[in-house]
């Protein structure tokens, strides 16, 4: 049933870096500081011609690196301001020691990461390895499946931060997102104003009394600073709904922390993060067709990990398909899968998790391929299992 | 940027700074600090501070300064204060000007302060300088110090790049083959004036009217300006820490450590040293040059006697050809 939405929507057909773009043009951001890597690249030059056409309010800062463009948005969020920046691959890996410091400081900052391998060798495609990199920053980790979802949660990213002083990364997928035109529902530059409002500078550097940022902690304070980020992004859960329901309000999109699909009656649940959640669902039908119950799950959330929701919505499958677009070298399982047995362990469950690696470096995945992979999955094996799997090949 | 730069306040004349009745009176760096008795970088900040005619925001890089100041929950900082890394505090500082524009045209923000980055050598002529590039090309507004101890004093005396020839440290340690460091000091102020901002200045904290005038005279420009402050520290040169200002008076004296400015692309040397103390007193009141007075090291010694008069032959050459430019 459709509800009836509050604001007026254009339609417009864009990628996922324009979409991303006007998220924050449309946020009103006072300082973008950014440096260009493909597949972002498109997001920075899209906010200098809005810079350029007086179209963007704030400071658009060409940085020398990414380094440098953390830092600066640390700079500018510790002034109160509302900062932005995107990145991806080696430059969230130049970055990363910055991040630590973006979200132990507790500052409010939103950040596009447009998915993408990490060298060497040398591969500009998508995968998810630079932001599992980065996983344990302290950042709230939000994934986006198609390019208005990127749009949606950009804006959605500074009203979350800004309520739990903790820095958001939306993630979305290198090419077959920042670079695919889709269309886009796209707000009016009133309604996003409205909802964002402006950030509450509380506790700032330009505040009267002045105050110290980043001072050293010695080993009798610095695990107390560690449990307050560990309580905030906790904590960070309750914050995300409320702005999740608020925007559904207006948009008429919802979003949480996982989509189901018919994952209700499933036995083999795919559980995936990003962009080929889509790809996934499509092959889900035909699965059902040859007699295996297939469903899927995709996260909208990462940190903080979704795990009840994750559980309950896997509660009837007797078979986890759990798909990794990025390796933990040496690990008993990649990222993912640690997470998603982690939260079967502490809910005392105990199902089959196969846990693949696919898709890195921009290898394709196929409708046929999910289909292969629950049929694997269907059948009986031990308890735990993990491999790469190649695929693009059709029956 | 530095054709069309504009004075936004303060005349040459009122930043000529004659007596200490000039003088902020109020403390902006609190005592109490962790600091080691006579320090030069702590002397330098507070002078620096004490200089401005208003409360600066302070960016400060990792180092000696940033630890002694501010162990939590105690901060020795009177004025808005913000450690992000070694490396970064340019581009830190790059945002927080950044953003104040925005938010001075958004009108949440009376007007833009002004930002003073503390950096020590080893945050700015090494681990820093791509930031610090980056941020005198975008011409952000700000008095960037690097106090200047010629080592990693914060990690315990190892070389940077702005240790002399010939110096004694724990990385560069003189032996029966090596004379101390083998490498020059980089010209971190040809570095910096070769991005043609406004305002670049060496100064020696023996030399506090000189250095405060410089420091007025930078907060005067809107623009990034550069200030090169020679901070000796006894603990890694090895000296009584009564020393530091006498130490620090004959670098300038020898001509170890040339005071001048570049302004508008003029170089101009600000203490003229017309008759130089032989170098040794300076090398030999501190341990770090000490075997640099051995025969054995004589060679050594004869070429850092060469770098120091190449290098103030130099600035004189550049005063000369900058003249009336």
């Amino acid at each position: 049933m459709e509800v009836q939405q509050r604001v007026e929507m254009k339609k417009v057909f864009i990628t996922g870096d324009d979409a991303v773009a006007h998220a924050a043009r449309q946020s009103r951001v006072d300082l973008v500081a950014a440096y260009p890597i493909t597949p972002q690249t498109v997001i920075v030059e899209r906010i200098a011609d809005f810079a350029a056409n007086g179209e963007f309010e704030g400071e658009f800062v060409a940085v020398e690196s990414e380094h440098s463009a953390m830092s600066a948005c640390i700079g500018g969020a510790l002034t109160g301001a509302r900062v932005f920046t995107a990145t991806a691959s080696q430059g969230l890996a130049f970055m990363h020691e910055m991040l630590y410091a973006a979200s132990g400081l507790r500052l409010p900052m939103v950040m596009a990461v447009a998915n993408r391998a990490l060298n060497s060798p040398l591969n500009i495609h998508n995968d998810h390895s630079d932001i599992m990199g980065s996983r344990d920053s302290g950042w709230i980790l939000l994934f986006a499946e198609n390019a208005e979802e990127a749009y949606d949660r950009v804006i959605q990213g500074f009203r979350i931060s800004e309520a739990v002083n903790l820095p958001v990364a939306v993630n979305l997928d290198g090419f077959t997102l920042t670079h695919s035109a889709e269309v886009v529902n796209m707000l009016s530059d009133e309604a996003v104003g409205a909802f964002v409002g402006r950030p509450p500078r509380r506790n700032t550097l330009l505040d009267k009394e002045p105050k110290s940022f980043g001072m050293m902690a010695l080993p009798d304070t610095y695990q107390f600073f560690k449990e307050d980020q560990q309580r905030a992004i906790e904590g960070s859960r309750q914050a995300i709904l409320a702005v999740e329901r608020e925007y559904g309000e207006l948009s008429n999109r919802k979003y949480g922390p996982i989509k189901a699909f018919r994952a209700e009656d499933a036995d083999v649940v795919m559980i995936m993060l990003g962009s080929y959640a889509g790809t996934a669902r499509a092959a889900v039908e035909a699965t059902r067709s040859e007699g295996i119950r297939a469903g899927v799950v995709s996260l909208g959330w990462y940190r903080p990990f979704p795990a009840d929701e994750l559980l309950r919505a896997v509660e009837g499958a007797s078979t986890l398909l759990v798909m990794d677009r990025s390796v933990s070298y040496g690990a008993i399982a990649h990222p993912l899968a640690s997470d998603v047995m982690a939260a079967l362990y502490r809910a005392g469950i105990r199902k089959r998790v196969v846990n693949v690696a696919y898709g890195l470096g921009g290898r394709w995945f196929t409708e046929d391929d999910a289909r292969r992979l629950f049929r694997y999955a269907s059948k009986p094996g031990p308890d735990f299992e993990s491999f790469f799997y190649y695929g693009g090949e059709s029956e | 940027m530095s054709s069309d730069a504009v004075r936004q306040q303060g005349e040459a004349s009122s930043a000529q700074v004659r007596s200490l009745f000039e003088v902020e009176r109020r403390e902006r760096l609190a005592p109490g600090h962790r600091a080691c008795a006579g320090c030069g970088p702590m002397i330098a900040v507070r002078q620096i501070l004490q200089a401005s005619q208003e409360d600066p925001v302070v960016v400060n890089a990792t180092g000696c300064v940033e630890v002694v100041t501010s162990v939590y929950p105690e901060t020795a900082w009177l004025v808005p204060w913000a450690h992000v890394a070694f490396e970064n505090s340019a581009a830190v500082t790059s945002g927080v000007e950044a953003a104040m524009k925005a938010l001075v045209r958004r009108g949440e923000l009376d007007k833009e302060r002004p930002v003073v980055v503390f950096a020590g050598d080893g945050g700015t002529f090494d681990i820093g300088i791509q930031a610090l590039s980056g941020a005198l090309e975008r011409g952000h507004r700000m008095l960037y110090v690097c106090y200047d101890n010629e080592a990693y004093m914060n990690t315990g005396i190892q070389r940077s790049g702005a240790t002399p020839y010939g110096a004694w440290t724990t990385t560069s340690p003189y032996g029966k083959i090596w004379p101390g460091k083998r490498e020059r000091k980089k010209d971190i102020m040809g570095i910096v004036a070769a991005h043609g901002i406004p305002y670049a200045a060496t100064a020696s904290i023996s030399h506090w009217k000189d250095l405060m005038t410089k420091v007025r005279k930078a907060l005067s420009y809107d623009g990034p300006t550069f200030l090169h402050v020679y901070a000796p520290c006894n603990r890694g040169w090895r000296f009584d820490p009564s020393l530091t200002v006498e130490v620090a008076k004959r670098a300038v004296e020898t001509r170890f450590f040339p005071l001048y400015e570049v302004e508008g692309g003029r170089y101009r040397i600000t203490l003229p040293v017309t008759k130089p103390r032989p170098l040794e007193d300076f090398l030999s009141i501190q341990g770090r040059f000490r075997h640099l007075l051995l025969p054995q090291y004589r060679e050594a010694l004869e070429t850092l006697k060469r770098m120091v008069d190449e290098q103030w032959e130099r600035i004189n050459r550049m005063a000369a050809a900058t003249a009336g430019s």
